[in-house]
């Protein structure tokens, strides 16, 4: 099962570390991290996608709020979220697949933001349906390379974490 | 200089103000280059420091300080490799939750990253086995940041913290201001335990036929044994304890069961194991103490009193979990409960105790067994600080000294660190003058800190240790014995040293008991030297620590030749028994 931890650290150095290895001390596996820094400069917000039953992750969160650098964890898995991730996926083109790649892109509304002899750089932001989607239709042109920033999400409405 | 008011003062003496700030009174330490600076401004200071011959001993040293007083120890060492050899007392520290704050020197601040000489990432090093830890960039930043390791060590569930002084760090210019409070959003420990819960809690106890009350570390580090003991009578629930939890309630009141787990008692696991309710206090259900999982306590509802709420449902399942302080969490929950008949069930308890005594036997008349040693001291030595080192001594004395009160027992639980307890009893003398310390060492564990007669000697710490000398690491041997055919693989010691002659070397008195009626004399007379010393007892060399409950088995499941063959959960034939925990042992 699936969890989508939203995790207010303090913005300083050595605390994504922290974080990171208290997951592999303790065996925990995270499916994703993306971190920056919040409205409030000195906070920065760590979005951790980790997979688990409920007893891990009960202790995974009980673990973070252990570390004196946390100042908060939220399971947001449950709350209607606005979720986000952005991917860079450089595939092979050529006069012949071009025009059927830039089609792609656009029933995704993706972006081409590099054009080189051989090659496009797509960006496509959206959940992680809709990239796994994309790349999947990009994959018959040849995917040279592709970086992901693994999720971010906000709750929906009014609510902070 | 008080709090308010500032003033021009170096890095390093602005870290000594803090220490004074703090209510330090002695340090543990060892110098280096790159902590000079600190040194250089000690030099001035009121501060006490006792240098060790080892960092290692440093750490223990603050450990045992602060086990003995409950005040935080504190031990200081120099760049690199002196960090690195703290690294194991720092470790020792967290496994078993006590408050020491660590310092270090470090390379210069543009240094750092560069594989300068004598540097190591200490913080990236510790990052595992301390509360939290800070690598100091800005001497500005010092005196707050010593003001939130004394608070982070000393307040929730206790632990290490390390501060990391780069030399230049040291040496920088400040205005010195001690801050008096600590703005840490991210640390805010739970003390008062919720109320509601508390109310459920007193239900079930009176619902409870057969509770136990299982003690741990916490119940002495909250201070809280005299609240214990009163739900404890309040109830007439028998109490058990782990082996940090020894001395929350008195060896001989006649509640108490003993230690359970992998060496407790007999009537300890039996209660455990039959009981329909156990209360946890600041105890966290570890391997050693529950045996196998699946069939530990199977008809046990729980109740758990813990400060640190990731302990919660960590190994058992917990029914009603209240996170805080055990003492306030006691003293609350002793105005709600009454007394409750558990008549049928003490009676039990009563039979099981009768039935299967701590007990062993005397193999020859000349011998002298460990056990008899471990009484002999319980009996001259009442209100001693007992301290150990790790092995089968460790044990016995666990299971043999009669304790009084709190704070008087202290051995590394969680880590198990052969040559803690040497320095450890140096740390606890430092901090308790007032009291006789008797470190019980075993011949392998002694030697590995053996240095520090040099800083007991040369301080007048007069720690008197009684090696149990077996001429084996015995308790490896023990499972050499028992699991794997007694292959006797590199367990061997004996003759390593004249342990007389090492002490004697170093300037301590030196005695050896060879015979039992030795024994006796030999302890009262390195107590009443008023010197370092060492006792040298030459004891049964192939002696066991029973009962003994096989790892991964059933806490039920035991081992005692010792005991009686009619055990309600039979005694398994030991060869029996040996062929299927191998097999255990190999799958785990
Ligand atoms: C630093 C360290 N190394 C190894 C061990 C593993 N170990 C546990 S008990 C023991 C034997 C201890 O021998 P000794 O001090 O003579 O005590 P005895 O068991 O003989 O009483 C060993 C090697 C340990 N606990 N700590
Ligand atoms: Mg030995």
């Amino acid at each position: 099962m699936k969890h989508t931890l939203a995790v207010l650290v303090e913005n300083k150095s050595g605390v994504l570390s922290r974080v990171s290895a208290l997951f592999s001390r303790r065996g925990y596996n995270i499916d994703s991290l993306a971190v920056g820094v919040t409205e409030d400069p000195e906070i920065s917000r760590m979005t951790i996608v980790v997979h688990g039953d409920d007893h891990v992750l009960e202790q995974v969160t009980k673990q973070l709020n252990k570390l004196v650098d946390v100042i908060k964890v939220s399971d947001i898995g449950g709350d209607e979220t606005v979720e986000r991730e952005l991917a860079l996926i450089k595939v092979a083109a050529d006069a012949s697949t071009r025009s059927e790649i830039i089609q792609i892109v656009d029933i995704f509304r993706a972006r081409i933001v590099d054009v080189a002899p051989k090659s496009m750089t797509v960006e496509v932001t959206g959940d992680e349906a809709k990239i796994e989607a994309i790349e999947k239709l990009l994959r018959q042109f040849g995917i040279k390379e592709m970086a992901r920033t693994g999720k971010i999400a906000l709750v929906r409405g009014p609510k902070k974490v | 200089m008080t709090t308010g008011s500032t003033e021009k003062v170096n890095g390093a003496r602005a870290l000594i103000k803090c220490l004074e700030e703090e209510g330090v009174d002695t340090i543990f330490g060892y110098p280096g280059g790159q902590i000079i600076p600190f040194y250089n401004e000690l030099y001035d200071s009121n501060l006490r420091h006792i240098l060790v011959r080892h960092e290692q001993a440093a750490a223990h040293a603050a450990d045992g300080y602060a086990r003995a007083t409950g005040k935080t120890g504190v031990c200081v060492s120099t760049s690199g490799p002196g960090a690195t050899n703290l690294v194991t007392g720092i470790a020792t520290a967290y496994m078993d939750s006590v408050p020491i704050v660590a310092l270090t020197g470090q390379v210069p601040t543009f240094l750092i990253g560069n594989d300068a000489f004598q540097e190591a990432d200490i913080t990236g090093i510790t990052q595992p086995i301390t509360k939290h830890n800070y690598l100091v960039q800005d001497a500005n930043e010092l005196p707050r940041i010593v003001k939130e390791a004394f608070h982070i060590a000393s307040t929730g569930r206790p632990g290490p913290v390390l501060i990391d002084l780069p030399k230049d760090v040291q040496n920088a210019e400040i205005d010195f201001y001690y801050p008096d409070k600590v703005e840490l959003r991210g640390y805010k420990p739970t003390y008062k335990g919720n109320t509601q819960q508390i109310k459920r809690a007193a239900e079930e106890i009176a619902n409870s036929c057969m509770p136990i009350i299982y003690a741990g570390g916490g119940v002495i580090s909250s201070n809280a044994s005299a609240e214990l003991v009163e739900l404890a009578e309040t109830i007439s629930a028998p109490v058990t304890t782990t082996l940090l939890g020894i001395g929350s309630i008195p060896t001989e009141h006649p509640l108490y069961v003993g230690m359970l787990g992998m060496h407790g008692s007999k009537y300890a696991n039996y209660a455990v194991q039959e009981s329909d309710l156990i209360i946890a206090v600041g105890a966290r259900f570890d391997d050693r103490v529950t045996g196998k999982l699946e069939s530990f306590a199977p008809n046990a509802r729980v109740i758990h009193i813990d400060v640190d709420p990731a302990e919660i449902s960590k190994n058992v399942k917990v029914h009603i979990p209240i996170v805080g302080d055990a003492k306030q969490i006691l003293k609350s929950l002793n105005k709600y409960i009454r007394c409750c008949n558990s008549g049928a069930w003490l009676e039990k308890i009563d039979h099981w105790k009768k039935e299967y005594p701590l007990s062993y036997s005397q193999v020859s008349p000349d011998v002298i067994m460990p056990q008899f040693v471990i009484e002999q001291i319980s009996e001259a030595c009442r209100d001693a600080i007992i301290v150990t080192e790790v092995g089968q001594h460790q044990m016995w004395a666990a299971q043999f000294f009669k304790y009084k009160k709190p704070r008087t027992f202290i051995t590394s639980g969680g880590l198990g660190t052969m040559g803690y307890g040497f320095p450890a009893a140096i740390g606890a003398k430092v901090g308790r003058p007032d009291k006789t310390v008797i470190n019980i060492a075993g011949d392998g564990s002694f030697q590995m800190n053996s240095q520090e007669l040099a800083t007991a000697v040369q301080n007048d710490i007069p720690v008197v240790s009684v090696i149990l000398n077996n001429g084996y690491l015995g308790m490896v041997r023990q499972w050499q014995e028992l699991f794997y055919d007694r292959r006797y693989s590199h367990t061997f010691i004996k003759g390593s040293v004249d342990f007389v002659k090492l002490a004697e070397a170093y300037g301590a008195l030196g005695l050896r008991a060879e015979k039992p009626s030795e024994v006796r004399p030999a302890i009262e007379e390195a107590v009443n030297s008023g010197r370092p010393a060492v006792v040298e007892v030459i004891v049964e060399c192939e002696a066991n620590v029973y009962p003994m409950v096989p790892a991964g088995a059933a806490i039920n499941e035991i081992l005692d030749p010792e005991g009686h063959a009619d055990t309600p959960c039979a005694m398994p034939d030991l060869r029996a028994a040996t062929a299927d925990r191998v097999l255990d042992l190999e799958e785990h």
